[in-house]
């Protein structure tokens, strides 16, 4: 494959980032480009998160939480899939590929299936190619603009 | 902030596909990094010792770990740090080991990889604050869901241990599969012999409420405090006078009902008692059967009842209990075979189950104890037991071992012969999978003293031909095709999670697999634990287990919940939301979304604001991504953290393009 990309994972601790670990003791190969943030629930990612990190230079954005109904916490999943789902819609109205972003839910036990999401999802991201990064300046000058893109450094 | 950065070598594990040296090297030059070594084994005990010494030597503040999964270690780190003298939240763990030298043999870009985890936990270290657990009273009374033989088990250790015991069985009995059963592997001993018992020391001991014809409604609280909604099932017989005479089932007109305890090998009455042992002994009308209800002629059972217990305008009756601890013995069901078209898929009667079987062995059972063919009720003189069917199956779906079947068999076969010593057994199987005390043995004493006969293959079909059944299959280890004349064919069905465990696990907010089976803390270290604190399991609902592994996990189960309410205050994870009450404008929005109820309203100098209930607070953060005002933030995952650990990753990266 061609040089790695930046691809950052928002993770429910319960499922998916055990899920990942699941895949880990496994030892079922995937590509290295991701970079797993582990979350207490996916009801905790704000959209802001996954916008910042695109904007910020991300190439690509994965969020992975429990099956609908199967909630550490009882409901987190249900607010999450109604913030993200909304945000995928709104990511081409800002320019944004839709393409590099995906959420997708995967348990603990899913170790396989967790291969699959990620291979699938840098593959997905490498079609797509590298974001054209904004550098520094451009995106403070961009930043004075609007409080959304408030620079992250 | 100074920082420690710990890099584990965990053996080859790690450093096989990682270069750490180089990561704690890159460490080095971290922001707030104060120290960064590489150790052999973080987690053993000259490792935790290293840790310990860099901490107390170098005066550093807080410890990033770099090793494993932190849903392995990180609570084993965090005690690590408290012993130096930190607060155990001045702690953060970087994944290298699951999430990289696991999953890929590229050295350089595991190492590239390893060092961005480790930037990002050092960023969000940096953040952390202090954070202390306050302490809470726990409801020392312990609820059972399912009464088979390990719930049984774990009911009568907790209740011995002088808990209260509140014990939920779905159908009108307890005892579960086991009840059922005619003998037991490995020993032969009659399975109402040595289950009987102990079902009577459930509905006789004082600590122990039964609620039988009940499930679970609802779940609401959290570990110590949880409140359990019940459904008591309307039984249309007072319970409180019934005696259990029989009385009314001698009476009933209607006697083709279904008769589920019997496996629909023969029928019952409408009004009934499961079987003679039933625990509670109580009888209950089937709705679908009974006459009254059909046509609202009938009332036998109401005259005929000694102590008027008959209610046909019962209602169901909903409980709350309030408990500290759940257990989760909820069992297994048969998967349903009749996926399996070449063997009938249901059409022939003389192809039944392996718990029919069972059933048709037990003299207390629909046939009186005698083997007797469903379709012309005649003795069969030749019995094909059939193996794995719903089990090790790819194309059915069941890629898993059930594990008693093979033993189950061999037990079935051995009583056939007492029973019938002229006759014949045929086992197609594919493995026997025998590993327990006494089972190899067992298996072999099928074959050798009773003369079963054992071939290694799959049945390819089954169908009728002249009142036989022919079965055909093959032999792989004679690779020859073959075909018996049976007179009665068993399945060996493989089991699945009860019906309904999945909507129980959603109740309890535990998680399950595809299969309807409970996932346990840790799939080695934590068996009978759950994700969810104070939630157990047990049993049969774990994962397809005998009744000695059964009533282990019972008594594992009841040992773990003895052990949590041995103080009488639990400590709280601090890990929970705060209110920034300058930046809170009461909106409260949060509290509508908090699944738990763990914020109040208060009034701060005339104003609302929002209250976290500290001990009540899960910890899940969904009112931080509700408040717009950012007013509501779960500690130690700040936005400011979550945000920092994106930054530490691009910030290297972003360059004038
Ligand atoms: C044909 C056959 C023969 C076997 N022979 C042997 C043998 O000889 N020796 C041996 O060691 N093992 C044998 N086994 C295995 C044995 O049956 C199990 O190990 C044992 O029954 C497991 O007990 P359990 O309590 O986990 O589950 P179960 O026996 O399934 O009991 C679960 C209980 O929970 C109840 N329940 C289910 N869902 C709910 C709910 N939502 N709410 C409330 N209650 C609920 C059920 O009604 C049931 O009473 C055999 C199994 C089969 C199928
Ligand atoms: S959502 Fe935010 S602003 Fe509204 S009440 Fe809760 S903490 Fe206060
Ligand atoms: S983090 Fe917030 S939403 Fe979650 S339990 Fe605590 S107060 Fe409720």
């Amino acid at each position: 494959m061609d040089k790695e990309l930046r691809i950052v994972g928002f993770l429910c601790n319960w499922c998916s980032y055990g899920g990942a670990d699941t895949a880990g003791v496994g030892r079922f190969v995937q590509p290295t480009d991701l970079r797993i943030i582990r979350m207490p629930c996916s009801g905790r990612i704000d959209p802001l998160f996954v916008l910042k990190t695109l904007i910020g230079g991300a190439d690509g954005v994965l969020v992975s939480g429990c099956h609908p109904r199967d909630c550490h916490y009882a409901e987190g999943n249900y607010y999450a899939r109604r913030r993200l789902e909304v945000l995928k819609r709104f990511l081409p109205i800002i320019g944004i590929d839709p393409g590099r972003f995906e959420y997708t839910w995967v348990s603990a036990s899913e170790g396989q299936r967790w291969q699959h999401v990620v291979t699938s999802f840098t593959n997905q991201i490498h079609a797509l190619g590298p974001v054209q990064r904004i550098g520094r300046q451009s995106l403070a000058k961009a930043c004075s603009l609007g409080t959304v893109l408030e620079p992250l450094a | 902030m100074k920082i420690g950065v710990f890099v584990c070598h965990c053996g080859s594990n790690i450093a096989g596909t990682v270069d750490v040296v180089q990561v704690a090297e890159a460490a080095k030059s971290m922001p707030e990094v104060a120290f960064a070594k590489d150790t052999m084994y973080a987690c053993s005990e000259p490792g935790q010792q290293g840790i310990i010494d860099a901490i107390k030597e170098m005066g550093l503040d807080g410890a990033v770990v770099a090793s494993c999964t932190p849903r392995m270690h990180g609570s084993t780190f965090m005690r690590t740090v408290a012993r130096a003298g930190l607060n155990p939240y001045m702690f953060e763990m970087a994944n290298i080991r699951e999430h990289v030298s696991w999953i890929g043999k590229d050295k350089v870009a595991n190492t590239r990889k390893a060092i961005d985890l480790v930037r990002m936990a050092v960023a969000k270290l940096a953040q952390n604050k202090p954070l202390y657990s306050q302490s809470f009273s726990i409801n020392k009374r312990v609820m059972i869901i399912g009464g088979g033989v390990a719930g049984i088990q774990a009911a009568l250790d907790c209740a011995d241990g002088g808990l209260q015991v509140v014990l939920v069985e779905k159908t009108t009995t307890i005892g579960g599969k086991m009840a059922k059963l005619d003998k037991t592997f490995p020993t032969v001993d009659c399975s109402s012999c040595i289950l009987g018992p102990r079902m009577v020391d459930v509905a006789q001991h004082p600590n122990i409420t039964l609620h039988a014809s009940a499930e679970v409604d609802e779940v609401f609280g959290y570990v110590g405090n949880y409140q359990v909604e019940v459904r008591k099932k309307a039984t249309y017989v007072n319970w409180k006078t019934c005696t259990g005479c029989g009385a009314c089932m001698e009476k009933c007109p209607s006697k083709k009902s279904k008769d589920p305890f019997n496996e629909l090998i023969g029928t019952t009455t409408a009004i009934n008692i499961p079987f003679p042992q039933a625990i509670p002994k109580r009888a209950s009308i089937d709705r679908d059967s009974c006459i009254k209800f059909k046509t609202g002629k009938c009332g036998i059972c109401a005259k005929v009842c000694p102590t008027k217990a008959i209610d046909y305008d019962q209602q169901d009756e909903m409980i709350t209990e309030e408990v500290g601890a759940i257990i989760a013995a909820t069992g297994f069901d048969l998967m349903d075979w009749h996926v399996y078209g070449q063997y009938g898929a249901g059409r022939y009667p003389d192809v039944i189950t392996s718990l029919q079987y069972e059933r048709m062995l037990s003299a207390s059972g629909p046939t009186g104890g005698h083997i007797k063919r469903p379709s012309d009720k005649k003795e069969p003189k030749t019995i094909v037991f059939i193996q794995c069917v719903g089990s090790r199956d790819k194309s059915v779906g069941r890629p898993y071992c059930t594990g008693f079947c093979c033993m189950y068999t061999a037990k079935q076969a051995i009583l056939t012969k007492d029973h019938i010593p002229d006759s014949e057994s045929y086992v197609f199987y594919m493995d026997i999978r025998a590993p327990g005390k006494m089972y190899d043995e067992f298996t072999r004493r099928a074959m050798e003293e009773y003369g079963a006969k054992y071939i290694r293959g799959r049945v390819s079909m089954v169908y009728p031909q002249d009142g036989k059944m022919i079965v055909r299959g093959v032999d792989t280890l004679a690779g020859a095709q073959v075909e018996v004349e049976a007179d009665l064919v068993v399945l060996a069905v493989g089991a699945e999670g009860a019906a309904g465990s999945a909507q129980l696990a959603e109740k309890l907010r535990i998680s399950y697999d595809s299969y309807g089976f409970f996932m346990e803390g840790h799939p080695k270290l934590k068996p009978v634990e759950t994700n969810t604190a104070g939630v157990y399991l047990a049993g049969c609902a774990q994962g397809p287990k005998d009744i000695p592994s059964s009533v282990a996990q019972g008594s594992a189960a009841a040992a773990k919940v003895l052990s949590l309410f041995s103080k009488d205050q639990l400590q709280s994870d601090p890990q929970v939301s705060k209110v920034d009450l300058k930046r809170c404008v009461g909106c409260m929005k949060c509290a509508i979304t908090c699944p738990f109820g763990a914020i109040k309203e208060t009034e701060v100098r005339g104003e609302i604001k929002a209250q976290v209930i500290e001990t009540i607070c899960q910890g899940c953060g969904i009112c931080t991504s509700t408040c717009r005002q950012g007013a509501i933030q779960l500690q130690n995952f700040t936005d400011n953290q979550i945000l920092a650990e994106v930054n530490a990753l691009l910030s290297s990266e972003t360059e004038e393009a």
